[in-house]
């Protein structure tokens, strides 16, 4: 019952929402999140962390005639990613604070609704809920990226829209594929996928129909092409949700409805998919290093980390998959930080820009603080989150092949090089034109970074905490994976 | 049976009402007539009767279907409140012409006997013609008529021929007894029979505006006046692919292995057309022509899945279409009227001046490209998986996947042009009272299919 009132509160607030005229909506946004946020708290008091089996279940019919139900419910995993979904959109709703957006009740009802299909997606056990869902999250974000975002952004949202469209209609016809060759009256649980006994041709071009979409959505080389200008040309608040949470949901997709479902096709087109993330991993990085606007750095940075998460994933032991749930939890904090940092400061100078940009540690400590953890956190320095992940991945993808490992690695040195880089043009050297009357942050921002360094120290020093409530799952993962 | 006795009366009846001189009264009169109709025709629900020794039968699939065609015709009439408010003098002949050509549709999703078929796509394709020109100064309209009746005058011969042959060959008109006649013969039919029954295939195709005989389509539909253009393009393709499945699930399913690769070079054409089509198009209202004959192609594969899923894929799919055509086509009228313009630019800012319409609007395109939580995801969805319970069939599936995804492309140009152009001008765009009521209700019907599916699906 729980998991459906986290599931449809968001929505009902975002109607809600959408009847308060003028600013206000932002508050009420901001209180509907808070009581998301309490509900999943309340969630994980009942959660059993030491049983991996699918909990807090809610089964009623849905197409009755043709075997969908409507099934939710969460194992270790989903509810990790619940708990970042519902700590993330109260502190994305909170940073657009000083932002007054054009029909703030359109745009803050159209977050809380993505909230209801990012929920749904982590908490789907049915397939046809799953891709439901998936594509309810779509929506919304399109329209917040396409209406509020800059200059170009008819045509840049317009290619991410087609593009995550086009993958996901590739996974439906494989869902519906796979519908039917369960037995008897067709049922698309996802436990009667996993029990298929599907050839190994069947899997091998299944993987491909549901990869694309996965892929496209994280995204992994060379289906990333959307992703940079997406994320240059929206809205913060959609570029974190996009960065912060979005891009989870192709992960998990991965885990939930790839891997368990057709091992074989995994296991021969493992070698391909590893070869493809550690591409993006390079390239990624290479790219960030060559960036000069902030948005984009970040944007190309975040495909190096989503390559490493890839990569560790399908290499399909438990250090890889540990390793990918807690790093997509490092990165999904790191990375909404990252771009809060970025937008108060092009709040405050206008510009992007590395190169107009500089000294502004002289004018706001707290910000260079704030700034410096988050920036370590996603260079993986130890004590803080992004290590744990990224040891844990870099370790699992070593087991699988040392070459391929040693190449991943070049993860950390090439990701601090393009970090510090940027620490160093916009933080330190002389101020410029842009930063000479810089000041430091306010209340509000302050309420938005607390918590989510407290996060990155939280995750970087008791790592226990978040991977004893996967590791159950984790396992029950790998036993079907390997049947 | 009711029904199409109903309709006729009514139809007459609404011709002597226009001699009065109180027009007004004549759109709710219409609107009472198609309630009384659609009311009266769910009274056969579980009752199937034969009627005009064994001519018609009334059975669940008729009724639904006719149930269907009556509720689009009903939610397309609040729409010609402008014909109301311009005065137009023959308003009260519109109606009963589209009165009467609902007679002819509800006989063709209930004929026992192909020569009933033949009748009812008459009677539905005449008062066609008619509405086609109704828009007497207009040249493209003119133009529209003339080659409507050209094209289809030349395919009812087809369709006749074939008729006409498959009586030569089987002795009988009546369908379940010329599904019996290739049973007994184990399927195994004269070359006069098969000739027979690819000139009836292609005849019906027409008159569904499937590929390659779709070239009348655009122009007709962009050439009539946007109100007839959506009863086109919902009632008769409605009507049309019933009859369609009907006849082929009764008369040929023995001969499935003839007409299949027919169909299924039919149903691919005009997929590709139909999407390929609509991508180049500046006008919406050429666009939606196109994306109408794509429509088709997708109502055609439920055709091929040839199985027990099929009459109800193609029931929902008929809903869910005609439902989101009609609010596509009952905006387009309004700002079309508005603008003078049906191009794409004439929407531009649309989202500001009347967000109402707009997410209408919105909603009617989400539904037409398939994305979910709108009745167009489901239909695809059931279409889909009823052609995939035969697995050789995937690739048809993928085909029709990518060219779905196209579909976005066209639809959302609409969309963007709403929310994100700037408006070039910010006049409102005035929606009379019943239309709006009508965009309202086929709304919440979109989104209530979408969310709760089962509401139709499990009819048949």
């Amino acid at each position: 019952m729980i998991t459906a009132l986290l599931l449809f509160w968001p929505a009902l607030a975002a109607l809600l929402v959408l009847l308060i005229k003028g600013q206000g909506a932002k508050k009420v946004a901001f209180v509907a999140a808070l009581i998301e946020f309490a509900l999943s708290l309340f969630a994980l008091s009942g959660f059993d962390a030491q049983n991996g089996n699918t909990q807090l279940m809610l089964n009623l019919p849905w197409v009755e005639s043709a075997g969908i139900s409507f099934s939710i419910g969460m194992d270790g995993i989903s509810i990790l990613m619940v708990l970042l979904t519902t700590f993330l959109v109260p502190l994305i709703v909170l940073s657009s604070f000083k932002h007054d957006y054009k029909n703030p009740n359109v745009f803050y009802a159209l977050i809380l609704f993505m909230q209801t299909g990012l929920i749904g997606v982590f908490v789907a056990m049915d397939a046809f809920l799953f891709y439901f869902m998936w594509e309810v999250a779509l929506i919304p974000i399109y329209f917040i990226a396409a209406v509020w975002g800059g200059e170009n952004r008819i045509k840049v949202t317009f290619k991410f829209f087609v593009y995550t469209i086009f993958g996901s209609l590739f996974m439906l016809a494989a869902f519906v594929y796979l519908y039917l060759q369960t037995p008897g009256t067709h049922t698309s649980d996802i436990n009667a996928f996993y029990q298929l006994a599907l050839s190994s041709g069947e899997q091998s071009w299944i993987f491909w129909f549901l990869f694309i979409a996965f892929a496209i959505k994280m995204p992994i080389f060379p289906f990333h092409t959307w992703q940079p200008d997406t994320y240059t040309e929206s809205p913060t608040q959609a570029t974190m949700l996009l960065s912060g949470i979005m891009l989870k949901m192709g992960i998990y997709g991965v885990i939930r409805w790839l891997l368990p479902v057709v091992p074989m096709g995994v296991s021969e087109w493992t070698n391909l998919v590893l070869i493809l993330s550690i591409i993006g991993i390079v390239y990624g990085s290479i790219i960030a290093i060559r960036q000069r606007d902030l948005k984009r750095l970040i944007a190309y940075s975040s495909i190096a980390h989503v390559g490493l998460i890839a990569a560790g994933i399908f290499t399909l032991n438990e250090q890889g998959l540990q390793g990918g749930v807690i790093q997509m939890l490092s990165h999904g904090i790191n990375v909404v930080g990252l771009f809060f940092i970025i937008d108060i400061i092009f709040t405050r100078t206008n510009t992007r820009e590395i190169s107009s940009l500089g000294g502004i540690t002289q004018n706001a400590k707290a910000l260079s603080i704030f700034f410096m953890i988050l920036l370590l956190g996603s260079v993986a320095l130890p004590l803080t989150n992004g290590f744990v992940g990224e040891f844990l991945l870099l370790s699992g993808v070593f087991q699988y092949n040392y070459i391929y490992g040693g190449v991943a690695g070049l993860t950390i040195i090439l990701g601090a090089v393009y970090m510090l880089r940027m620490f160093q043009g916009v933080m330190f050297g002389t101020k410029s034109e842009a930063t000479e009357n810089f000041t430091d942050l306010t209340f509000n921002e302050k309420a938005v970074l607390i918590p989510l360094v407290i996060m990155v120290f939280w995750i970087g020093l008791f790592p226990n905490t978040f991977l004893s409530i996967s590791e159950p799952a984790v396992m029950n993962l790998l036993t079907i994976i390997n049947r | 049976m009711t029904s199409i006795i109903l309709l006729s009366v009514f139809g007459i009846a609404n011709l002597f009402i226009g001699f009065t001189k109180s027009k007004r009264i004549l759109l709710p009169l219409a609107l009472l007539f198609l309630i009384v109709v659609f009311g009266v025709n769910l009274l056969s629900w579980n009752d199937t009767q034969t009627y005009f020794n064994n001519m018609i039968t009334i059975d669940n699939y008729a009724v639904a279907f006719t149930g269907i065609m009556v509720l689009t015709t009903l939610l397309l009439i609040p729409f010609s409140q402008r014909y109301v408010e311009e005065g137009d003098s023959n308003l009260a002949e519109y109606y009963s012409l589209l009165l009467f050509s609902l007679v002819g549709a509800v006989m063709m999703v209930s004929y026992e006997n192909i020569i009933m078929l033949f009748v009812g796509i008459e009677i539905l394709s005449i008062a066609m013609y008619v509405v086609a020109g109704s828009n007497k100064k207009s040249l493209r309209s003119n133009e529209a008529a003339l080659k409507y009746f050209l094209m289809g005058s030349f395919f009812t011969g087809i369709l006749l021929f074939g008729i006409v042959l498959i009586y030569g060959a089987t002795g009988t008109f009546n369908i379940t007894e010329i599904g019996a006649a290739q049973i007994a013969t184990d399927g195994v039919m004269s070359s006069m029979f098969i000739l027979g029954l690819l000139m009836v295939v292609i005849g019906i195709s027409f008159k569904i505006s499937a590929a390659p005989f779709h070239f009348w389509a655009p122009d007709v539909y962009e050439g009539s006046p946007t109100f007839f253009t959506a009863f086109m393009s919902t009632v008769v393709k409605t009507a049309g692919v019933a009859a369609f499945f009907k006849l082929m699930a009764a008369a040929f399913a023995a001969s499935y292995a003839a007409w299949f690769p027919t169909l299924i070079a039919i149903t691919v054409l005009t997929l590709v057309v139909g999407n390929i089509g609509a991508v180049v198009q500046s006008s919406a209202k050429r666009m939606l022509a196109y994306s109408s004959i794509s429509h088709a192609g997708y109502l055609l594969m439920s055709l091929i899945a040839f199985n027990s899923n099929s009459a109800s894929s193609i029931l929902f799919y008929s809903l869910s279409y005609a439902s989101a055509s009609i609010a596509a086509f009952g905006v387009l009228m309004l700002v079309a009227d508005q603008k003078g313009s049906d191009k794409y630019e004439a929407f531009n800012g649309l989202g500001k001046s009347n967000p109402l319409l707009a997410f209408v609007m919105t909603v009617a395109m989400l539904s037409l490209a398939g994305i979910p939580l709108t009745a167009g995801f489901f239909a695809k969805f059931f279409v889909f998986s009823a052609v995939l319970e035969d697995p050789n069939m995937l690739w048809l599936v993928v085909i029709a996947v990518i060219l779905a995804a196209v579909g976005i492309y066209y639809y959302f140009r609409v969309v963007i042009a709403m929310y994100m152009q700037p408006a070039t001008n910010f006049e409102k765009v005035r929606v009379g009272s019943f239309a709006s009521f009508t965009l309202i209700f086929i709304t919440v019907l979109t989104l209530l299919l979408g969310i709760a599916p089962a509401l139709i699906n499990d009819l048949l």
